[in-house]
Order: structure tokens, then C-alpha cells, then sequence
């Protein structure tokens, strides 16, 4: 058992950063919930926010 | 202590209270869309020139009941049922906490209940997108909020099995791909939830009098963050139910792992920034938002659906080479096995996503090209093209899937099951293609007379108008028919069906719980990694794996480029506008 | 069998792709761009667009600009209902109003002139669609929209409202006439 555990580790140090981040679900949420609160809802609402009123 | 039973016939390893849940949650879903078949059979008879079955207020009272019934509560429950499949079942995993799992299913039950009765009190027809300032009874937002609430607790449910099963190790190596997706599904749902609360609870709070004014313009951005992310959860999950069929059927492995992850990684990037092609001819966002959102930062997740295309059907034509089926560049596809409705149901849905609801859906969602489709009834044409003929029809076929697997049901009437797939996908293209013909002349959506009868101001499309919508009529009807065989195929299975497992218990009319015998406190043995020798069989980098498969993909990407340039000409004849 | 078990390799990332999926990718990729580009190119090049301009205004304040344009540029009335028709210089600022369940007022237009088409809603949302040919725009109360349009062709064209806005909906019809 501590042998698997050895060569588990040993393998996980190879894995590329985007497995890494595939492999993680929290970063993932993190990420989907992070890119569209800013980039649709937020940019959104500033712009909506900051129209001008009619000038007449 | 957590029951196991294993299946006899797939080795899939069950967990009893996942099990319970998965079976509820689908047969609720099933429910759901009996209902909203029978209400789309009076929408479509009504918006028939020729029939115009209904009387206005209620046909917008039934139009509202379908959509919300059929996109929200059918789409929803099963999409449910799949995350416990996919985080319980494929990784050999406990669920973690049922109890709350049963109280998100019981919140989902009264929040449809709810909005339902809300509708058919008949002072709600506001349609599902309920844009303020028109008003609905309080309830049917309270219902959609407590729907939402249940639906997010099933999320949390599926993110704690992950947790669970990486705990206790019930698997080897990362999570299979098919499980990837439903967690790619979730964390959409997640932020689809989330928006939902954000702009339904105030628009509760104004209904009861409590807030005085609700932006109508920030409503139509906060809705549509619900509204068109919901769509991109059920695009994650049919793409997942994809692979999955692949795989049970064929054997099919996944042609890169990193390819089909790469792609729906762009999904939890870039796709629900998509939300805004609901917006393009809206006063007060600029160009600069709609252009980065519209084209999800430039296309990126459409290119994730073209790697997906490509990806599932060669995954399959791949598996069916190594059988021996490498004649020509089709024999692998001439020679699937079109009679089993698992397959057929979910070749016709990677198809008709794909060619019908794909390519028209990033037309429409060019930012110019919006001008001439924004609301007339090319978008339903569209959108029954995706969210029908994609991704029910998925869920259909993981329906037949699951009746022997997981309800131990023999099916009943398996002629008419083969021939469920196709009287359904015919009618429903019918209905699709036509409306979206209907559109390009103009024709409105959520419109109860086309023919302005008695109109001081008098008005008549083109006759060919009125012929499009009898045929997408016909088509209409042929639908129904065909969602009428699935319905009864799929619940009669579940009550008259031969029962597989002999130790069955005494509630089996409704298909669980099974007897008590066929589950064991024993824990599956680990879950293993695939195996490996395949892979490097199969990985000759030079030649093409699947050269069917890309032909086909070819001929998509073809008819992609004509129809989308011939839109750019229609735009180009219409008023000067800047 | 395999596409719902965990990968052949741990290290799955580090397998190398075919050949065929490169291929497809990068056909794919380079399609995407083209359509990308092609949005900022037509805003360059061509001539439907809807540009940013867009204004905050109340429904009093809206009404009160549409009949001040009435007055000055009524040329008849139309229907039963005596709805005005308003026929406005060349370039002018034209302010077309929707409510419950009306586009208001009627417009006479010149072809190949150019003017600012002022959209706005005093009650509900309401869907501009402009019949027969087929442009479409959505009207939001409380925003009003600017739009410089030139009719490309005489003849009568009818408004239909496109987004449902009620028990009435169906009936909710305008008027636009373009003159040589
Ligand atoms: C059984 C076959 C079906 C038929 C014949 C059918 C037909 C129709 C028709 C004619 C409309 C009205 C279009 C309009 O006037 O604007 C409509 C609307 C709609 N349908 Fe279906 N439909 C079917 C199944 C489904 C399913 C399975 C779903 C979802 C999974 C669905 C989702 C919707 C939605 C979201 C709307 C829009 C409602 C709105 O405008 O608010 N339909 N359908
Ligand atoms: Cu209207
Ligand atoms: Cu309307």
C-alpha cells in the first residue's frame, strides 16, 4: 500500500498544471461561475447602469 | 451503512439510495413531459392557420404552461437523475447525503406544482421569460424559486459525491469523461441558479408589493443568464450522455482524453457568456459587449461543440473498425445497429443538434444577423431543433438505456420502441425546419393570429407563410405521435414490464424498491482505469482513425459556411440602419 | 466500455493527439475567427448595424416629444380610429412609440433618406418588426433606442409587435409608408 501511494505521488508531480486544473472541480466552479459574472453580468449591468438620460 | 447491488448485465454498481433518487427524479421528469406533450399538441394546433384550435388567452396560458413545463421541469429532473448516475453509479461511489438529495427532490416537486398552478390559475400567462413589467401571481416565481432551490441542492449533492468518492478512493486515476461532462453540466447550473435567484426573488418581492420597481432592461440581462445558461447545462449533459451511449453500446473510448476535456473545459470558459445573443437588439448594451459575449470571446465554445462532433462519432467509428467494419468509409455507420432505440435516439440527436439546431443557433447569434430573426418563429424552429431533437431526444435514448439497467424492467412493445426515434425526429424536424422557414418571412413567435383577422390596419404575410405553418403543423402532430409511443413505452415498461430481477419486491408497479436481497453492504472494488493496450493500437498518428467521421464533419462545416454567408445576403437587402 | 472509466493513463494529458483531430481543430478554429471577424468588419463595411445609441427616459417625457412631433408634422389621419400619420422633414428626429396595443404614430418616409428613428416603449416590452421586410428590434420601456434608417424601397410596410405583450398581442399592428 505505501508503495502505491510512493509512485502515486511520484506521478502526480509529472501531471501538467491543465490536468491539474481539469481534475479539480472546485477551481473549475470557481472559474464558470467567475467569467460570466464578469464579463456578461457585470460589464451588463455597469453599461445598463450608465446610460445617459434623454437629453430633451 | 451504504447498499450496493450490482447490475447482471452491465456491472454497473448501484447504490440504493442513489438509485431511489435517480429512478424519482426521472419518472418525475417523464411526468413532466406528458404534460407538456399534450399542451404542445394544443399550442401547435392552434398556431395552424388552418386549425386555430385555442382562443387567444388560452393559448398564451398554454404556451406559457409549455415552455415552462417541457424546458424547465421535464429538461431539469432528468438532468438531475444523470449527475447522481454519473457521480454515483460510474465511480462506484456512495451518494453523499441522500436525505438532502430527498429534500431537493421534494422542494423541486412543490416549486413545480406551484408555478404550474400559478399558470393554469390563469393570471399568469406572462410566458416563461415573465420580462417585467408584466405581472404574474406571486407563486409562479415563488414556484420557480423553490424549484431552483431544490435543483441547486441537487448540484451541491453531485459536487459532494465527488468528494466522497475521491475520499474513499472508489476510483482510479482522474473521473471518466462522461462524468467530467455532468460535472462541466453542474457548474453550469450552478451559476444558472444562481442568476435565476438573483433577479426571480426580487421579481417576487416586487409581485407582492414589497419593491417597488424592477429594472425592465436589467431584468432581460439577469433573466437571460438563467434563460440561455440553463440551454448550456443541457448541452454539457447530452454531450455526455453521448459519450456514454458510445461507450455501452460500442465499447467506444474516447478518442483523445484530452481532446474531449480541452473542449469542455472551453464550454466552462466561454459558453454561457452565449446568454447575450438573447440581447442583440436591445437599447443600452454596446457593440463591445455584444460582440466579446455573443461570439462566447470569439466563438471558442462553438469550436468545443465542433471538437465534440467530431469526437463522439469517431469515437464510434473507431470502435466499430477495430470490429472489423472497415469497408469503405460508411460501412461502420450503415452497419450500427439503427434498430436499437439507445443508439438510434442518440445518433438522431448528435445530427439534429448538430446540423439543424448548430448551425442555425450561431446564425442567429450573429450580432447583425440577429435583425432579421430576433423574435419571429425562426427562434422556436431553432430551439426545438436543440433542445428536442438534441438533447430530449438524448435523454430518450438514456431512457431505454436505463429501463432494463437501472429499473429492471424487460421493455414492453419493442417494435414500436425501434420505431419511436424516427416518427419523433421526423415530426420534430418538420416542425423545426418549418418554423425556421417561417420565420424568414417574417412570421412572430408567441402569436396567437398570424392572420390579424378584423384589423383596422389589415396586414397579410406571403401565402407561402401560411403553408410553412401548416406543415410545421403536420410535423406538429407527427411529434406528439411520436412522444405519445415514448411515453407509453416507457412508463407501461415500468409497470407491465417483465421484471429481470426474480427477488424482486412487492411496490415493483412502479418499479422500485427492488427486493431488499438484491443489494449487499459489501463496497465495490475499486473502479479501474481503462484499459491501456488499445491506446497505442489505435494511436497510428499519421493515418486518419476515422476518415468517415470526417467527411461528415466536413459536409457540416460546408453546409455551416453557405447557409451562414446566404443569411449575410438576406441581411444586406434590408433597410440601411447604423 | 471506456468512455465511463477513468482514463487509460494518469497522465492522460501528456498523450499525443492524432493527427485528425489537429486537423479538424485547426480547420475549426480558423472558421470561428472568420465568423468572428466577420461582426467588426460589417460594422466597418456594412450598413445594417445598431449602433450604442441609447437613452434613459421616462414614459411622460417620451409621450411628450411624440405629440410635440405630431403637431408640427401631421399631414392626415388614419382609420376609424383617426391615428395621425407624420410625415417629418428629411433627416429628422422621428419618435415612434409603442404601447398597449399600438405603434404610435403612423410614419410617411422618403426613400434613400436617412432618418433617426426614436423606439421606445411607455408600458411593456414590445417587439418592432417591420413587415415585409423583416428587421427586428426589440423595444424595452424606459430605454429609448436611436436608430438612423434608410428605407431602400417604396410601398406600405406594416409594424407587427414580435414580443408578447399581453391579452392583445396579436393585434398590436403600425404603419410606415415609404414615397419615391
Ligand atoms: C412534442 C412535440 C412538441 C411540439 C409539437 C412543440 C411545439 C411548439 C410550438 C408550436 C411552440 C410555439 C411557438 C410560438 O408560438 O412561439 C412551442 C414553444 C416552445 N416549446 Fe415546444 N413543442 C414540443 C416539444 C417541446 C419540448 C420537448 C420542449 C423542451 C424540452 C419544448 C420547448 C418549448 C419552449 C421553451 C417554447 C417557447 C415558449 C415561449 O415562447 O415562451 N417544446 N413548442
Ligand atoms: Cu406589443
Ligand atoms: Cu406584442
Amino acid at each position: 500500500m505505501a508503495d502505491e501511494n510512493n509512485t502515486d505521488e511520484r506521478e502526480e508531480e509529472k501531471i501538467s498544471p491543465w490536468q491539474q486544473m481539469i481534475d479539480n472541480p472546485f477551481l473549475l466552479l470557481f472559474i464558470g461561475v467567475a467569467m460570466p459574472t464578469v464579463f456578461y453580468t457585470l460589464w451588463g449591468v455597469m453599461e445598463i447602469a450608465s446610460l445617459p438620460v434623454a437629453p430633451y | 451503512m451504504a447498499q450496493f447491488r450490482q447490475c447482471p448485465d452491465t456491472g454497473l454498481f448501484f447504490h440504493k439510495e442513489a438509485e431511489n433518487l435517480m429512478k424519482a427524479n426521472a419518472v418525475a421528469g417523464v411526468v413532466c413531459l406528458l404534460i407538456a406533450g399534450i399542451l404542445a399538441l394544443l399550442v401547435v394546433l392552434t398556431r395552424w392557420p388552418a386549425v386555430h384550435l385555442l382562443p387567444a388567452d388560452t393559448f398564451y396560458m398554454v404556451l406559457t404552461a409549455h415552455g415552462v413545463c417541457a424546458l424547465i421541469f421535464w429538461v431539469i429532473f432528468f438532468e438531475i437523475a444523470i449527475l447522481y448516475f454519473a457521480g454515483s453509479t460510474l465511480l462506484r461511489s456512495r451518494l453523499a447525503t441522500p436525505r438532502w438529495a430527498w429534500a431537493g427532490f421534494v422542494l423541486m416537486i412543490v416549486g413545480a406544482v406551484m408555478t404550474m398552478a400559478a399558470i393554469f390559475a390563469g393570471k399568469s400567462s406572462v410566458m416563461m421569460t415573465s420580462y417585467v413589467p408584466m405581472r404574474a401571481e406571486p407563486h409562479f416565481y415563488l414556484g420557480l424559486v423553490i424549484f431552483a432551490v431544490g435543483a441547486l441542492i441537487g448540484c451541491f449533492v453531485y459536487l459532494g459525491t465527488l468528494v466522497v468518492a475521491k475520499n474513499e478512493k472508489t476510483y482510479e486515476g482522474s473521473v471518466p469523461l462522461v462524468t467530467f461532462g455532468a460535472t462541466v453540466a453542474c457548474i453550469i447550473a450552478i451559476f444558472t441558479i444562481a442568476s435565476g435567484a438573483e433577479i426571480l426573488i426580487p421579481t417576487y418581492l416586487w409581485s407582492i408589493g414589497y419593491i417597488s420597481h424592477i429594472d425592465p432592461a436589467m431584468y432581460r440581462l439577469i433573466w437571460w443568464a438563467l434563460g440561455h445558461s440553463s440551454q448550456q447545462i443541457n448541452v454539457s449533459a447530452h454531450v455526455a450522455v453521448w459519450y456514454l451511449i458510445a461507450g455501452v453500446i460500442f465499447g467506444a473510448r474516447p478518442m483523445s482524453e484530452k481532446v474531449s476535456r480541452a473542449a469542455y473545459l472551453l464550454y466552462i470558459f466561454f459558453l454561457q457568456l452565449a446568454s447575450a445573443h438573447h440581447l442583440l437588439t436591445d437599447p443600452g448594451l454596446s457593440v463591445e459587449w455584444k460582440l466579446f459575449n455573443t461570439s462566447y470571446a470569439m466563438y471558442l465554445a462553438v469550436l468545443a461543440s465542433m471538437i465534440h462532433g467530431l469526437t463522439v462519432p469517431g469515437a464510434i467509428e473507431v470502435a466499430q473498425r477495430k470490429k472489423g467494419l472497415t469497408n469503405g468509409a460508411f460501412e461502420w455507420l450503415r452497419k450500427a445497429p439503427w434498430d436499437n432505440p439507445v443508439f438510434s435516439s442518440m445518433f438522431i440527436s448528435l445530427v439534429g443538434f448538430g446540423f439543424l439546431g448548430g448551425i442555425s443557433g450561431v446564425v442567429m447569434g450573429t450580432e447583425q444577423i440577429s435583425i432579421i430573426i430576433h423574435n419571429t418563429i425562426y427562434v422556436p424552429g431553432h430551439f426545438h431543433a436543440t433542445v428536442v431533437i438534441g438533447t430530449t431526444m438524448a435523454w430518450m435514448g438514456l431512457t431505454y438505456l436505463l429501463i432494463p439497467v437501472l429499473f429492471r424492467r424487460k421493455m414492453i412493445m419493442p417494435q414500436a420502441a425501434k420505431l419511436q426515434p424516427y416518427v419523433f425526429a421526423l415530426g420534430m424536424s418538420l416542425v423545426a425546419i418549418f418554423h425556421m422557414a417561417a420565420g424568414t418571412l417574417g412570421v412572430a413567435r408567441r402569436h396567437w393570429d398570424m392572420g390579424f383577422a378584423g384589423n383596422p390596419l389589415g396586414f397579410e404575410y406571403p401565402a407561402t407563410a401560411y403553408l410553412l405553418m401548416g406543415i410545421a403543423g403536420v410535423g406538429g402532430v407527427i411529434a406528439v405521435v411520436g412522444g405519445a409511443m415514448f411515453i407509453v413505452i416507457a412508463v407501461g415498461s415500468l409497470v407491465f414490464g417483465e421484471k429481470l430481477q426474480k427477488e424482486a419486491g412487492l411496490l415493483q408497479s412502479f418499479g422500485f424498491p427492488l427486493a431488499d436481497s438484491a443489494y449487499t453492504d459489501e463496497k465495490p472494488a475499486r473502479l479501474p482505469m481503462a484499459p491501456s493496450e488499445a491506446v497505442e493500437a489505435h494511436h497510428d498518428e499519421s493515418s486518419f482513425e476515422a476518415p468517415g467521421t470526417f467527411i461528415l464533419a466536413m459536409v457540416l462545416l460546408v453546409s455551416f459556411v453557405i447557409y451562414y454567408f446566404i443569411n449575410w445576403k438576406y441581411l444586406s437587402e434590408v433597410w440601411g440602419l447604423s | 466500455m471506456t468512455s465511463f472509466l477513468p482514463p487509460a493513463q494518469k497522465n492522460w494529458w501528456a498523450v499525443p493527439v492524432g493527427r485528425q483531430e489537429i486537423i479538424w481543430i485547426a480547420i475549426a478554429l480558423v472558421w470561428c475567427l472568420i465568423m468572428f471577424f466577420m461582426m467588426p468588419l460589417w460594422h466597418v463595411y456594412g450598413n445594417q448595424n445598431i449602433a450604442n445609441e441609447a437613452y434613459k427616459v421616462t414614459p411622460a417625457k417620451y409621450q411628450a416629444k411624440v405629440n410635440e412631433m405630431i403637431e408640427k408634422y401631421k399631414v392626415r389621419e388614419e382609420t376609424a380610429m383617426k391615428i395621425p400619420v407624420v410625415a417629418p422633414p428629411d433627416g429628422a428626429d422621428v419618435y415612434l412609440l409603442a404601447r398597449l396595443w399600438q405603434w404610435y404614430p403612423m410614419l410617411e418616409l422618403k426613400k434613400d433618406v436617412t432618418y433617426r428613428l426614436h423606439l421606445n416603449s411607455i408600458d411593456w416590452n414590445h417587439g418592432f418588426s417591420l413587415q415585409p421586410v423583416n428587421i427586428n428590434i426589440q423595444v424595452v420601456p424606459g430605454y429609448e433606442m436611436v436608430l438612423n434608417i434608410t428605407p431602400n424601397k417604396a410601398g406600405e410596410y406594416t409594424i407587427v409587435c414580435n414580443e408578447y405583450c399581453g391579452i392583445m398581442h396579436h393585434s398590436m399592428l403600425g404603419k410606415i409608408w415609404v414615397k419615391e
